[in-house]
């Protein structure tokens, strides 16, 4: 890592995972969705993100398990390739080079060596027209393979994959379908003027001649009998009073599924209008249904990002209101998430912690109806007060503002309401920012808001419990305004003596002492758009950017301008690890990045094109072990790392490794519980396996990540959690290991060992008990206790073998 | 168009009755339909749909089943326990034979038309022969305890299905027994359940019984085995009725909701003999139950107590969009119920069991086209006449001059003198009216209120002379020189008094020289139903249109078509004419416009002028708001012979009286609708 890599914009998150309908593998035990350029695997069992396919460089619009083998995946993309992977290990089998921009994929079990794509029509830029070919895959060994043989099969057909659907096996028939599907069409669109009747989706019986079809009034169609030309008929199915987005058969095509935009999803029985069932409140519309090949599960891709299937796996929001913000317990970027909550999001998974509900009201889908929203949400330093703004404008004039303050309970786990504040401004709140020192010292936690009504307002928490009751509260300390312009953004200093407020063009600095008005900046004519202050050695530095294209810097002591620099900048976002700025400026091509430091004015990175689209939000996210970073240049991303969400939900981060080295961490957490069927005996013994594969991993030195090792006894759990270069050599640990488990005349059995464990457990209770009752052993160490009881059924070697991991574990937390 | 002063008649209230069954002949194409009043229809298919026949209804009557047997011969059967059958020639019943087992609730002829199985309240199941001039009791299956409401004859003619309360059985008609007894399950309803009427069942002739029940189910049962094969709910409340298409590829059901389903049995995958019962498309077009159902090879018929017959063609079945391609309702007889007294001003309505005489409102200020007048004299119902005895009245008129009224029920004719003097009316019964040996099928005063017509059977008409102040002279009768057995539904009189035109069950026209009482001549045959026949006061040219649309003009004096209507069907008539989907049902003339003809079914009424060109099918049938707009000159080169009114709907009637107003008679459908009992509750989305 010391020679000098370029700096690479990673996506690591996010984007349209809703851009095609999701694959279960054949055993269901997998999850495929596209998601931006790439195609990621998930675990279905532990919803954790297994694989993430890479290599397309466009949107991937279409995945398909390959008919012939079902431990591999087509995919293409809008870069004009069809992708073979094998989705198991994440390996790139093959390329085949199509050439046209591709907008859906299918394959057919019965034709061996051709798929079927939708191209535009000439390869025009004009998408309105586009046409189904088929495609001859050729065979042979080469990694990357032009397919060239295209036949059209159908022309003047829908864009959406979702407009066209394949039938059960038959190649004559499938046509037919499309013949048909193109009639159907036609024979609605002529015969009811006016009628709201358009094709949204189709979906194909597996066994049966039946094509489901969604229409745009809401209604479900069930085609039949339409290989004769005239006397095809239909059923209909209505209960969405919305469009049908999206239909889905199950396998022996029983049941019909079907999603709009009213977030329920519902079962048909028997292509019946009586037998239907419901699962509401999926947050929010559902835009893809897929089934798995088992039956027991079915996905559903919702617009706004999310996949259920049984449980949700990642979100992310077409508008994001409250920005990027870092829960600083959870090191969590924390966004609106499903309509009126809070999703918090581990970034070094990929994946969502939970969702907060803050709007605490149910959701009802209906057009024209201003649901409450989420627009702000702060934290404070410490993560143990968050701060939430919710707004519902039904008019212009008729606004209605609502600011909770939640108290995290260290007991629940999770944030309480603790103060609902009505009306907090007259107008929109534009900013909020928590005090950051308010519990290092013992001032009282402090909250400013800022309104467009003129005013700026100082939360505090006041004591306002009474005889019988604890009780605390935010009350309002004081409102400022300046000559009543509105206010446009506030933050604190990094001590949090001063209090910087911007009021249209003038940036006001306020004592929070005293809330006295300290001094003023402006840069006519440009209105303030971002206002932050330099960090740790540059705390003395105030940094705005104007409307019109200006950065500024301020020298507090001085009271005057430093530096500026014309430059667009859209979104600035401080280190708050470091002295760094960094800034996004937006140009006509493309989004530019530059990081610099307050004193001086030139930036020491700047990274031309980081995306195409305009960026929304940045964050700076600290990381939890500092990461050496080869070049000095790219020294800033060591200790914190920055990411950025651009208008269509991508996430993206910046990375100076190469691709191979980013994904093998996630490569092999493949997830070893996944082989092992789930059996009585499994679970029987499952606490004693998960203890021997962990050690067995522990000597291996694979860090494995496993969520139920919790539940594990401590000793293990320290044991594993001991970096491998500190252990005792593998065939050392190993031989005790082994011989613990061996069954031997001196009474050593492996089932010995379990009840060791159970005893353990057994006794840890017994020893709460005691701790409860006598009081005598309080500072009694969990762990010290449990070495006790394992003392005397182990032999001493192996005991003082023990200890000596123990001290060298005590010694290395020492170190860190 | 020429302007006229609107009478707005919207008093007439009558109540088109319920539709309780129908029976669809496919040989014939004809539709049979009884009505909750005893009233029994028959709608001729290929005629353009043309209430063919109508049997007045009687009191006592009712009518729960009707079957076609043995060819074209009607029964019918209903809760006063008689089975009867129909004269479709002297459009009455022929004769009555008590089934002796109590009201019956269903009746089905066997596969070869020899049989009928009659289902009765005491729960037997009793067979009658069909032979050549009557029927004959022939046995009775095993009787079994619980009213027989429903049954079907397997079509090989060897089984009954048998649809009771709670129960379906099936009987072996050799041996008279029951050799399946099959349990329909009931809804419960908290923590009671109620009964379950099976109240249609169709045997088809795989074995398959199809039962349609109270809770809303339609079933299929395997018969040999006794088990239920498939359960479609198709309503929360009852499933009333259901018919099978003759290839067994298609069930109709009607529920109590006012749908229609259709289910349709489909391959489940292209070429395998595998094949299952779909419930696919599903038709509101009724507000309430619908009783009945039919299904012929290309439609769905459905009738239901909103009085409405649907005809809802198949589409998968019709061959391009066409006149046979449109859906049709019909809610109004294709009959006159209403006359005019031009001189007087009178009109006469005539309901089921009384007329009513009324005299039009009038007005003392003029205005502009499209102004409504303000009425100086409001209209005033004069008369109420009721009919006595259960008999239902077939036909009514009124002389011009509004001082006859006569009326006839399937027995009797009753004529009445009216004096209308100054605000009193006085009605006197004229004494000593001939007995007439068979009924009237249509009653018309002579323009000059000195003769009665009579139309009556075997295609006669009498001629009675009435005579002031108030009595009638002997009857004379006309006869068509072919014989026709058919009964002369139609007629015509000539303003001069010199020419009578009839017109009869076999669509022979036949106009009568009345100076001479004898037959003049016979139009020549057409393929079609007559629906209108009138003869102009002027030329004495007799106008006559079909139910196909087609309107002819036949020369009285000449002896054959006139050039004009020669014209026309060189010409051709606009497809808009051609495509509409109710009969002409009175045509008038306007004296002071030789050149004109006044024509009207429900929907429309049309000035035809005989001088302006016809229109092809380029150039828009209905042109009157487009000419408005345009100047004079321009609407003269654009004007076309049809001249169409569409204000008014639905039209029961349109005259024009002697001062040149125009009487048109409204019964707007929601007033119809208000009158019959509330539907079935059904929650509506965003309700």
């Amino acid at each position: 890592m010391v020679a000098q890599r370029p700096l690479r914009v990673v996506r690591c998150g996010g984007s349209q995972l809703s851009g095609a309908r999701a694959v279960f593998s054949a055993d269901a035990k997998y999850l495929l969705c596209a998601s931006g350029d790439y195609v990621k695997v998930y675990s279905t069992a532990t919803e954790e993100c297994v694989h993430i396919l890479q290599g397309h460089t466009n949107l991937v619009t279409g995945i398909q398990l390959n008919p012939q083998n079902h431990m591999q995946l087509y995919s293409c993309s809008l870069d004009g390739t069809v992708k073979l992977w094998d989705f198991t290990d994440g390996i790139l089998i093959k390329t085949f080079v199509v050439g046209y921009k591709l907008f859906a994929f299918y394959t057919l079990a019965g034709s061996e060596d051709s798929v079927f794509i939708i191209i535009p029509k000439k390869n025009e830029e004009s998408l309105d027209s586009f046409q189904l070919v088929s495609v001859k895959l050729p065979k042979t060994p080469d990694q990357a393979v032009e397919a060239k043989e295209l036949s059209l099969i159908l022309d003047d057909i829908g864009q959406s994959p979702k407009c066209t659907a394949f039938g059960r096996e038959v190649y004559l028939l499938f046509w037919m379908f499309f013949f048909y599907i193109k009639c159907i069409n036609y024979i609605l669109a002529t015969s009811r003027k006016g009628a709201n009747n358009y094709f949204t989706c189709v979906a194909c019986h597996p066994k049966e001649d039946c094509i489901a079809s969604g229409h745009k009034d809401g209604k479900i169609r069930l085609w039949r009998n339409f290989n004769h030309k005239r006397e095809y008929t239909f059923s209909t199915l209505h209960w969405h009073h919305d469009v049908v987005m999206d239909l889905a058969f199950s396998v022996e095509g029983t049941s019909l599924l079907s999603g709009g935009v009213e977030s329920v999803l519902v079962q048909w029985r028997d292509g019946s209008d009586c037998k239907k069932e419901f699962l509401p409140r999926l947050g929010s519309a559902i835009e893809h249904i897929s089934a798995s090949p088992d039956g027991t599960l079915y996905c559903t891709s919702h617009t706004e990002n999310s996949t259920y299937s049984k449980t949700t796996f990642l979100l992310l929001r077409c508008d994001i209101k409250t920005g990027l913000v870092i829960d600083p317990r959870t090191k969590a970027l924390v966004l609106n998430g499903k309509p009126g909550h809070l999703q918090f999001y581990c970034l070094q998974t990929d994946k969502q912690l939970y969702n907060l509900d803050i709007v605490q009201q149910e959701y009802i889908h209906q057009i024209g109806l201003n649901q409450v929203d989420l627009v702000k949400a702060a934290f404070s330093a410490r993560g143990s007060w968050l701060a939430t703004v919710e707004q519902r404008e039904e008019k212009e004039t008729e606004l209605e503002l609502q600011m909770k303050l939640w108290n995290y309970d260290e007991q629940t786990q999770s944030f309480t309401l603790n103060t609902r504040i009505n009306m907090p401004h007259e107008d929109h709140v534009t900013a909020l920012c928590f005090r950051d020192t308010d519990e290092l010292e013992d001032g009282t936690p402090t909250l400013v808001t800022a309104g467009k009504d003129g005013q700026f307002k100082v939360w505090v928490l006041v004591d306002d419990s009474d005889s019988e009751k604890q009780s605390m509260g935010w009350n309002c300390d004081f409102v400022g305004s300046y000559h009543n312009y509105p206010a446009t953004n506030c933050c604190f200093s990094e001590d949090g003596s001063l209090l910087a407020v911007s009021f249209e063009e003038t940036v006001t600095v306020w004592n929070s002492d005293t809330w006295d008005l300290i001094c003023t900046f402006c840069h006519p004519p440009g209105k303030i758009q971002n206002l932050c202050f330099g960090r740790l050695s540059c705390s003395k530095y105030l940094l705005g950017t104007t409307d019109n294209g200006f950065l500024c810097c301020w020298n507090l002591l001085s009271c005057a301008l430093e530096w500026s620099a014309q430059l667009n900048v859209m979104v600035l976002q401080p280190d708050p690890l470091s002295e760094n700025i960094a800034a996004v400026s937006q140009l006509l091509e493309g989004s530019d990045l530059f990081v610099f430091k307050p004193n001086e004015p030139r930036p020491f990175c700047i990274q031309r094109n980081v995306c195409r689209e305009r960026v929304q939000w940045a964050v700076f996210i600290p990381r939890d072990v500092p990461e050496s970073v080869g070049s000095e240049k790219h020294q800033w991303l060591s200790r914190s790392q920055l990411y950025f969400l651009t208008e269509t939900q991508d996430l993206l981060t910046f990375s100076t490794k190469s691709t191979e080295e980013r994904l093998t961490p996630s490569s092999k957490q493949l997830a070893v519980e996944e082989s092992l069927p789930m059996t009585p005996f499994y679970l029987l013994l499952g606490k004693h396996r998960h203890q021997q594969q962990s050690k067995e991993n522990a000597d291996l030195g694979t860090a494995v990540v496993q969520s139920h090792l919790a539940q594990v006894s401590p000793a293990i759990k320290e044991l594993l959690h001991t970096p491998a270069h500190v252990l005792p050599s593998a065939s050392f640990l190993c031989s005790i290991f082994i011989n613990s488990m061996l069954i031997s005349k001196e009474n050593k059995s492996a089932g010995e060992v379990v009840e060791v464990e159970m005893d353990s457990e057994k006794a840890e209770d017994e020893s709460d008990e005691d701790l409860d009752l006598t009081e005598m052993e309080q500072d009694m160490n969990p762990t010290e206790f449990l070495d006790e009881i394992t003392q005397t059924k182990l032999s001493k070697s192996q005991e003082k073998q023990l200890r000596k991991i123990r001290r060298m574990d005590y010694s290395w937390v020492a170190v860190l | 168009m020429g302007e006229f002063q609107v009478h707005r008649v919207r008093f007439f209230a009558y109540m088109p009755a319920g539709i309780r069954c129908v029976a669809h002949s496919a040989r014939s194409a004809r539709l049979a339909l009884a009505r909750t009043d005893g009233a029994l229809e028959v709608y001729n298919f290929a005629a353009n749909y043309f209430q063919e026949k109508g049997i007045p209804g009687h009191e006592t009557r009712s009518t729960e089943a009707l079957c076609w047997a043995a060819g074209d011969r009607l029964f019918g059967a209903g809760l006063g326990g008689d089975i009867s059958e129909y004269d479709l020639e002297k459009l009455r019943v022929k004769y009555s034979l008590d089934g002796f087992g109590g009201p019956i609730w269903s009746m089905a002829a066997d596969p070869s038309g020899t049989q009928l199985a009659v289902g009765c309240e005491d729960g037997s199941v009793k067979l009658f022969q069909v032979l050549p001039d009557k029927i004959q009791f022939e046995r009775s299956l095993d009787r079994q305890k619980g009213r027989v409401m429903s049954l079907s004859w397997h079509p090989s003619g060897t089984r009954i299905a048998v649809g009771s309360i709670d129960l379906l059985r099936v009987f072996d008609v050799k041996s008279g027994h029951a050799i399946q007894r099959i349990l329909v399950d009931r809804r419960l309803q908290g923590l009671y359940s109620c009964e379950c009427v099976v109240w249609s069942v169709a045997f088809l002739s795989d074995g398959t019984i199809v039962s349609s029940d109270s809770v809303g189910k339609v079933q299929f049962w395997d018969s040999e085995k006794g088990t239920l094969l498939e359960t479609h709910p198709v309503s929360s409340s009852a499933a009333l009725c259901l018919a099978v298409s003759e290839e067994e590829d298609s069930i109709v059901v009607g529920t109590s909701e006012g749908a229609v389903y259709q289910f349709q049995l489909l391959p489940v995958k292209w070429g395998s003999a595998e094949s299952k019962w779909v419930r696919t498309k599903p038709f509101q077009h009724h507000t309430h139950d619908v009783r009945a159902v039919a299904h012929s090879a290309t439609a769905l018929i459905s009738g239901g107590l909103d009085a409405q017959l649907v005809i809802r063609p198949l589409m998968e079945k019709m061959h391009g969009k066409g006149y046979d391609a449109a859906l049709r309702k019909f809610t109004f007889p294709h009959r006159r119920l209403v006359s005019c007294a031009k001189k007087a001003g009178l009109l006469l309505f005539q309901f089921p069991q009384h007329l009513e005489l009324w005299r039009l409102g009038a007005t003392s200020s003029a205005g502009k086209d499209g102004d409504i007048l303000p009425v100086s004299r409001a209209p005033e119902h004069l008369l109420q006449l009721k009919s006595k005895g259960p008999e239902h009245i077939c036909c009514s008129c009124i002389s011009l001059c509004g001082s006859w009224i006569a009326y006839s029920t399937a027995s009797r004719l009753h004529l009445h003198r009216v004096h209308v003097e100054n605000g009193s009316v006085s009605v006197k019964r004229v004494p000593k009216v001939p007995k007439l040996l068979c009924s009237a099928h249509q009653l018309l005063c002579s323009a000059d209120s000195t003769s009665l017509f009579v139309a009556s059977d075997q295609g006669a008409v009498h001629v009675l002379k009435l005579l002031e102040p108030g009595g009638c002279g002997p009857l004379q009768t006309l006869r068509p020189n072919s014989g026709s057995p058919e009964a002369v539904y139609l007629l015509a009189a000539s303003a001069d008094g010199d020419w009578l035109a009839a017109a009869g069950g076999d669509w022979e026209v036949n106009v009568y020289s009345l100076r001479h009482f004898k037959p003049h001549c016979t139009v020549p045959a057409y393929h079609c139903a007559v629906t209108a026949l009138a003869i102009h006061p002027v030329t004495n040219n007799l106008v006559i249109t079909h139910s196909d649309q087609q309107v002819f003009e036949f020369s009285i004096p000449d002896r054959e078509y006139t050039t004009w209507s020669r014209k026309v069907q060189q010409h051709g008539l606009h497809r808009g004419w051609l495509e509409r989907d109710t009969p002409i049902t009175h045509i008038t003339f306007n004296p002071n416009q030789p050149a004109h003809i006044l024509l009207h079914d429900t929907h429309m009424f049309c000035i035809l002028d005989k001088s302006l060109p016809l229109p092809d099918d380029a150039t828009p049938l209905m042109n009157q708001t487009a000419l408005k707009q345009l100047s004079e000159k321009a609407r003269r080169g654009h004007a076309h012979a049809f001249k169409i009114c569409k204000k008014y709907q639905p039209l029961l009637f349109v005259d024009l009286l002697e001062e040149g107003s125009l009487v048109v008679v409204e019964r707007p459908l929601m007033d119809i609708k208000t009158q019959l009992p509330p539907p079935v509750q059904q929650k509506k989305f965003g309700t």
